[in-house]
């Protein structure tokens, strides 16, 4: 107990702060229902009502509660960046794993369709396959996924290369040891802290890239509240000199700022640094 | 200054490191005269503190580190606190520096010449011009081949051994009172060696600069330190000139120092005629994908029960080569590896789980062989449960004994993460994921090379032991021509991808030799002062009686 304490004692202000903003964030996403006031897509006004004792941040566009879509948005927008992040590194490390161990052909299939994505502008690409595809949930999620993975593989093979020539790995090859072995026990460990260090800052983008998709309305479909939309639906109320368009826009950034701090206390570590 | 005053002096020199948050003392109160002229030979252990004393003498220390207490004086002037301009005034003019590997200190995007002739045109001691006709003569000195040209080389474009010349050449330029040489030969081959030993002990008698020689190798100071300092935990073991030192050490700890040397395994009843070779090379050739000519050529050698054939010769000689042929890495282009008489498969891909079973490997360094991120219990386990599917308490069993047989406690170690365990206790956890494979061949890739004299002799018995308790096949892979002579059955000499000569360890011991073998075996330095002298004017008599 008192090590668990002196380990949270050496944690720098702002990683710690990091900690506490996503854990609200976390805590608000899990019991939207019980938070919040009214339901989620429930006309419960007129529209625009100012900020009031029933509607603290006033009401939408179409009279919903902009309290409640702000919590219920968390869920949406959190979740889903979630998702997606998780399965952007399960495809980008598995790529770039098979790439590094299996060498020759493989690496170069792969390495070179990498390329290929890479070199088409992330926003327009995705704009492109989710206009073909549809704008589900589903759709959004493995687009993103297959455009930011390829981020991922590239920072996962650099650091796999250098493992790969590690006498370890090459006594678990003859060894006999199969593909999924050398990749999951003697590779992923190793090369872990610079990827837990890539999955904060890529769920940032991911992040930012659904709330901009859904901004452009091609993201979370209506009449699911998410951040990204909730700007563009109320960004004429700006115009009258009504902040509310900013609180879902600021609720993203702060997000973003407090991933970043812990990612950056990790990368710090990471790097071994003392002071 | 005087004539008189000692060139560096050292009193009661108390440096720290920080490690946990604490500072940690590394060099606990050490004094240290040298006087002009004179060559110290600095020995210890890794750990001692003996480059830590080294860079001292500069006035310098290691980021992390700082001068606790006592002072260094250089020529009179007070090092430990004197202003970072007058530290970097002194050095390089008045005293340089000769690292361990040349090839990490030189910066590998210039010349050599140009990175020669940089402090003393910076020092404004030389023009440029007038430095690179110095750069020459000194190679010439040193005896590097072309020195007309081979400075204007890149650092990859010559060998290591002229390197480190080349380097020696460097620290030369503004003829400082001293240089520090910190291992400078380690990294090198017993016959490159000899040449860096002679050009380096030449060229300091010819200039009389003083020199502090920091090694662990007791038979290459010997020759070049008139004084010897022993080292152990940052303090000094002991302290005389190196002839007395040799002939009468006073302590226990250098007495053991030089006893190491005398281990050598009993000799062993040869293989009977008919007996099955454990493992056998056939006329081995082997290339590298793309090279033009084969790294091995035509290698035969036969590995019997309870046996250790040592495979020899310099780095290049494609010694590592056989034993990535044998585990299967690099396959052969013609030629057989036998298995108990059946033909291995080539590609390691393409063998049964029981064939790679039989033929383990320890590698040469265990911090790159033992995977940072797995707990002992795991990495000695693995091999247990994936060829032989032992798993939950019985697992746990082995594991222990195992550890026990390797001569570490299992209660202590079982659990703890590779960086948990000093060099020597690392190597043993090498030995034991070999063994828990239960294999009747095991390759020994340079296991003693990285370690320390005594740790490496702990590691030789022990291999020694397990041989004759689990009749082991060993083909032991070493450049180091003493630990042959302590554990080979039999030797092979190899060059530049053949076998020069293979027999009995006596066989090859006793002349006649081949010539190249006489080369590598008269290369070995030995524990008398006036080894390389001797070596040297008999090599010149032979060179002029041949012309």
């Amino acid at each position: 107990m008192t090590s668990a304490l002196q380990k949270l004692h050496n944690i720098p202000a702002t990683a710690l702060f990091g900690m506490f903003v996503i854990a609200c964030y976390i805590f608000v996403a899990l019991f939207a229902p019980v938070i919040a006031p009214y339901g989620e897509s429930e006309i419960v006004a007129y529209e625009f009502e100012p900020w009031s004792r029933d509607f603290w941040l006033g009401t939408d566009s179409l009279g919903r509660d902009m309290a409640t879509r702000m919590i219920y948005g968390a869920r949406n927008t959190i979740g889903i960046a979630f998702v997606t992040t998780l399965l952007t590194f399960l495809l980008g490390c598995v790529a770039a794993f098979l790439s590094a161990t299996l060498q020759g052909w493989v690496d170069q299939i792969i390495s070179r369709a990498v390329d290929v994505i890479i070199s088409i502008p992330t926003l327009i690409f995705a704009l492109l396959l989710l206009t073909i595809f549809g704008t589900s949930v589903y759709s959004l999620i493995i687009v993103i996924a297959i455009i930011y993975s390829t981020f991922v593989f590239r920072i996962a093979r650099a650091v796999a290369v250098g493992i790969v020539v590690m006498d370890y790995v090459e006594a678990a090859q003859i060894r006999g040891e199969g593909l999924w072995w050398i990749m999951s026990r003697e590779i992923l460990p190793n090369a872990a802290p610079p990827l837990v260090a890539e999955f904060g800052l890529r769920f940032c983008f991911v992040f930012l890239t659904i709330s901009g998709l859904s901004f452009l309305g091609l993201g979370i479909q209506p009449p699911a509240a998410d951040w990204g939309s909730m700007v563009r639906e109320n960004a004429s109320l700006i115009t009258f000199g009504d902040l509310t368009p900013l609180i879902p826009a600021s609720a993203i950034g702060l997000l973003t700022i407090a991933v970043n701090f812990i990612v950056d206390w990790m990368l710090h570590k990471a790097s071994g640094l003392k002071e | 200054m005087s004539k008189d005053t000692p060139l560096v002096e050292i009193r009661n020199l108390v440096i720290e490191g920080k490690s946990d948050n604490q500072w940690q003392p590394i060099v606990k109160g050490l004094d240290l005269t040298l006087n002009r002229g004179e060559v110290l030979g600095l020995i210890g252990e890794s750990g001692a503190g003996k480059s830590t004393l080294g860079l001292a003498a500069m006035g310098f220390v290691r980021d992390g580190c700082r001068f606790a207490e006592g002072t260094v004086h250089f020529d009179g002037t007070e090092l430990t606190n004197s202003d970072w301009e007058t530290r970097r005034g002194l050095r390089s003019t008045r005293i340089a520096y000769v690292a361990q590997s040349a090839a990490a200190s030189f910066n590998p995007a210039f010349q050599l010449i140009e990175q020669h002739v940089e402090f003393p045109v910076l020092r404004q001691t030389h023009t440029a011009e007038e430095a690179r006709e110095d750069a020459i003569a000194l190679y010439e000195k040193l005896r590097l081949p072309d020195p007309g040209n081979i400075g204007f080389r890149y650092p990859h474009q010559v060998s290591g051994g002229q390197l480190q010349r080349a380097m020696t050449a460097m620290a030369m330029a503004c003829r400082p009172d001293l240089i520090i040489f910190d291992e400078p030969t380690t990294a090198l081959d017993v016959t490159t060696q000899i040449e860096v030993l002679s050009a380096i002990r030449n060229i300091v008698e010819e200039f009389g600069t003083a020199a502090i020689y920091i090694t662990h190798d007791l038979a290459v100071v010997a020759q070049m330190a008139s004084k010897l300092m022993i080292l152990r935990h940052g303090e000094i073991v002991e302290e005389a000139p190196t002839g007395q030192i040799l002939t009468s050490p006073k302590e226990d700890y250098t007495r053991s120092l030089w006893a190491v040397r005398s281990f050598a395994t009993e000799h062993k009843k040869e293989p009977s005629p008919e007996a099955q070779p454990v493992l056998s090379l056939q006329s081995v050739t082997a290339t590298y994908p793309g090279m033009a000519w084969p790294v091995l050529k035509d290698v035969s050698i036969d590995f019997h029960a309870g046996r250790t054939v040592a495979i020899v010769g310099e780095s290049g000689s494609g010694k590592s080569t056989l034993a990535r042929t044998i585990t299967g890495l690099l396959p052969p282009d013609s030629g057989t590896v036998l298995l108990e008489g059946k033909e291995l498969p080539g590609q390691y891909k393409n063998r049964s789980k029981d064939q790679l079973r039989q033929a383990q490997m320890i590698y040469q360094i265990a911090d790159t062989a033992l995977n940072p991120k797995q707990k002992i219990r795991d990495i000695i386990g693995r091999p247990m449960q994936f060829y032989r599917g032992l798993k939950g308490r019985e697992l746990t069993e082995e594991v222990r004994a195992l550890l026990s047989a390797i001569e570490l406690d299992p209660d202590t170690y079982i659990d703890r993460l590779p960086s948990e365990l000093s060099g020597g206790q690392k190597q043993r956890i090498g030995i034991a994921r070999a063994l828990a494979a239960k294999p009747k061949f095991i390759i020994c890739d340079e296991v003693t090379s990285a370690l320390d004299q005594l740790v490496a002799e702990g590691i030789l018995k022990l291999l020694d032991k397990l041989q004759r308790e689990f009749e082991l096949s060993y083909m032991f892979i070493t450049h180091d021509i003493s630990t042959v002579r302590a554990i080979a059955d039999e030797v092979v000499v190899m060059k530049t991808g053949q076998i020069v000569e293979q027999g009995s360890r006596d066989q090859i011991f006793s002349p006649p030799h081949e010539a190249y073998t006489d080369l590598l075996l008269s290369s070995v330095p030995e524990m008398d002062p006036t080894w390389l002298t001797r070596l040297l004017e008999e090599r010149a008599s032979k060179e002029l009686s041949e012309l």
